[in-house]
């Protein structure tokens, strides 16, 4: 049964995700995007990662796309303008290599086999993505990474006012 | 678990560049009107960082902090050494010249020091998480940099460029760090190898090192993904381009010197070859094309390429000697690099136009000094005996040779060749040629101070390389 939905979950996620990059209107292409979070959204509680889940639809498909829907509105963005390729041959090289590479990809996974349906979860995973073991993980074990994220997020802020303020 | 005094005194360096970092985004804030403030932090910042490393450089055993999330002793020490070098010298190069550039923004040298944090969680970390949040803190202030002189064209294309192609190589590191949790259930970077060695399925772990391989190619700019290259280190100012091409690369090889270290190579024969071959195409490559520059900049780009396969060949080696060849290759390369784009910076055009070969004609007569301090960076980029260029060179291809790869190592000495046509090229421009003209050289003492010191420092450890060699030697 976990897998049937897996594998749906799995085949809408990677659905949308193509339909998205396909899409010539940003507007379609972002709402494919938000289809998108939520399937992976769904993956997350498979995983038992629930907390995950949440922050996922709150802070992407909630906070993330609605800035992303309003700019593009902002902007008034038309459909794309369709771009001629001029060497038709790039393009198929292209396709050849990331048809390659996803093949090698699915062969490692083939060979590295799946567990059992129904093999026991390793002790103590079912509480594995409540808040408070994230919490304890974050503010424990993960403590310098998760405050080098805000040196990130600083370097980021600086960036967008030195490249995006006006002259002056 | 809260950090403990121990914790917080073994990332001490970090801890002062970030800090001054803050600090000069504050002052920066407040004191509108003062110029000289924000530059003279940084400076401290990084000065002071280099201080508080410079005891642990004798400590050969890591040991661990924060639970394991970073790695102290002479190798972090090491590197930060040869950030905080590279950091200086930017910042005394940038003095007075981004100002002309783009006035009144202190946040440039914030970004620095961010960039500088972000090298040394690079070369500290003791687990793959940390490593990835460094590269990215320096990457991401890489971007902002390159594109900094808002109103050139070029340095609009250098950042888009590098944040594009940047963010689809980031994806690569990203995925092979995931499939190495996969197969080895963890991402701590300790007794990594040996963690490796029973598996059961190693495909799994060699398609993860495959992909963590190519976003850490991508960074040090080796030849199947060196296009943004040229395009960045041309179109960012010059200042940066020192920056990137030396610090930025340096933090790189840390990775590859932590991740792929000689036991994983020495276990996995088919990874070692993979960089076998990057090594020789980037000497090849680098070369061949730098000698068809016109513009100075675009050719120390194509040079650095070929100087990034050289590196690559002292990581082959999987020995002592490449391993030592590759920390002293990369702290002479700093200092070389930085003084050879920190003369184009001195040199250039104010108007933004790219400094050609031919622009330098006769520059011993305009300026000896700057003519003759091009001309050591020269010799030693082109590993000419008296100067740290050469012995960076020596140790990597001893090295390579030692470990069975005499194959890589006569490449790389018939590239060495082949850049000496096109660095003696500019020497021979600047003294046997005497035409009028030309830009007059610009009057920036820290910039010209800096060169100095990078010109005196490459000759004293090209004369006593001993120094240098006792440090590294104490960093495995």
């Amino acid at each position: 049964m976990e897998s049937l939905v897996f594998f749906f979950l799995a085949a809408f996620a990677v659905t949308t995700a193509v339909l998205m990059v396909l899409q010539r209107s940003p507007l379609v292409s972002a709402i494919y995007l938000i289809a998108n979070f939520f399937a992976l959204a769904a993956l997350y509680l498979l995983l038992r990662a629930q907390l995950l889940a949440v922050l996922q639809i709150v802070v992407y498909t909630g906070a993330i796309m609605v800035l992303v829907i309003f700019v593009i509105m902002l902007l008034n963005l038309g459909d794309e303008a369709r771009i001629h390729p001029r060497i038709a041959i790039r393009t198929w090289v292209t396709l050849v290599l990331a048809a390659g590479f996803l093949s090698e990809i699915a062969y490692v996974f083939s060979l590295a086999g799946t567990p059992a349906e129904g093999t026991a979860l390793a002790g103590g995973a079912e509480s594995l993505g409540t808040v408070e073991s994230m919490g304890g993980a974050l503010f424990g074990k993960f403590l310098l990474p998760f405050e080098v994220t805000s040196l990130l997020l600083l370097a980021a802020i600086l960036g967008a006012v030195v490249l995006a303020k006006k002259k002056g | 678990m809260s950090p403990s005094m121990s914790d917080l005194t073994a990332i001490a360096p970090l801890l002062l560049v970030a800090g001054t970092a803050l600090v000069v985004v504050l002052v920066d804030a407040l004191a509108k009107r003062n110029r000289i403030l924000g530059p003279v932090l940084t400076l401290a910042g990084l000065a002071a960082a280099m201080t508080f490393a410079l005891p642990a450089l004798g400590d050969a055993p890591a040991s661990a902090a924060f639970g394991g999330m970073i790695r102290t002793g002479g190798f972090t020490s090491f590197f930060t050494l040869v950030f905080c070098v590279s950091g200086l010298l930017s910042v005394l190069l940038s003095m007075s010249y981004i100002e002309t550039m783009v006035p009144g923004k202190g946040e440039y040298y914030a970004l620095i020091l961010l960039a500088v944090s972000g090298m040394i969680l690079m070369a500290a970390a003791g687990d793959l998480v940390v490593f990835f949040l460094g590269l990215e803190l320096m990457s991401l202030s890489f971007y902002i940099l390159a594109g900094f002189a808002r109103g050139r064209m070029t340095s609009n294309e250098a950042a888009l460029k590098y944040f594009l192609l940047g963010a689809f190589a980031t994806g690569f590191l990203l995925y092979g760090i995931a499939l190495v949790y996969g197969a080895t259930g963890s991402t701590a970077l300790a007794g990594f190898p040996s963690r490796t060695g029973g598996l059961q399925q190693p495909l799994l772990l060699l398609a993860g090192l495959a992909l963590l391989m190519i976003g850490l190619m991508f960074k040090v700019g080796a030849v199947p993904f060196h296009m943004w290259v040229p395009d960045v280190y041309e179109g960012a100012p010059t200042t940066v381009s020192a920056f990137m091409s030396t610090g930025g690369k340096a933090a790189a090889f840390s990775g590859f010197l932590i991740i792929f270290t000689p036991a994983l190579l020495i276990t996995q024969p088919a990874l070692r070859d993979v960089v076998a071959a990057v090594a020789a195409i980037s000497m090849v490559a680098g070369n061949v094309i730098a000698v068809t520059q016109t513009s100075v900049k675009r050719m120390l780009a194509y040079s650095s390429i070929a100087h990034a396969g050289y590196i690559l060949a002292g990581v082959v080696a999987a020995n002592p000697a490449g391993s030592n060849g590759v920390l002293f290759y990369l702290m002479s390369y700093t200092l070389m690099n930085a003084g050879a784009f920190g003369v184009v910076s001195l040199l250039e055009n104010p108007d933004g136009s790219m400094l050609t070969f031919d622009e330098c004609a006769g520059l011993s007569r305009r300026s000896p000094l700057v003519a003759a301090l091009t001309a050591v960076f020269m010799f030693s980029l082109a590993g000419v005996p008296p100067f740290a260029g050469f012995f960076g060179k020596y140790y990597v291809f001893a090295g390579t040779v030692e470990a069975g790869f005499t194959w890589l190592a006569i490449v790389g000495v018939l590239m060495s060749v082949v850049s000496a046509y096109y660095y003696l090229r500019l020497v021979v421009l600047m003294y046997f040629n005497d035409q009028p003209g030309g830009q007059a050289v610009a009057v920036r003492p820290f910039g010209l101070a800096a060169v100095i010191v990078a010109a005196i420092a490459l000759i004293g450890f090209g004369i006593f390389p001993s120094i240098l060699l006792g440090l590294t030697a104490r960093c495995f």
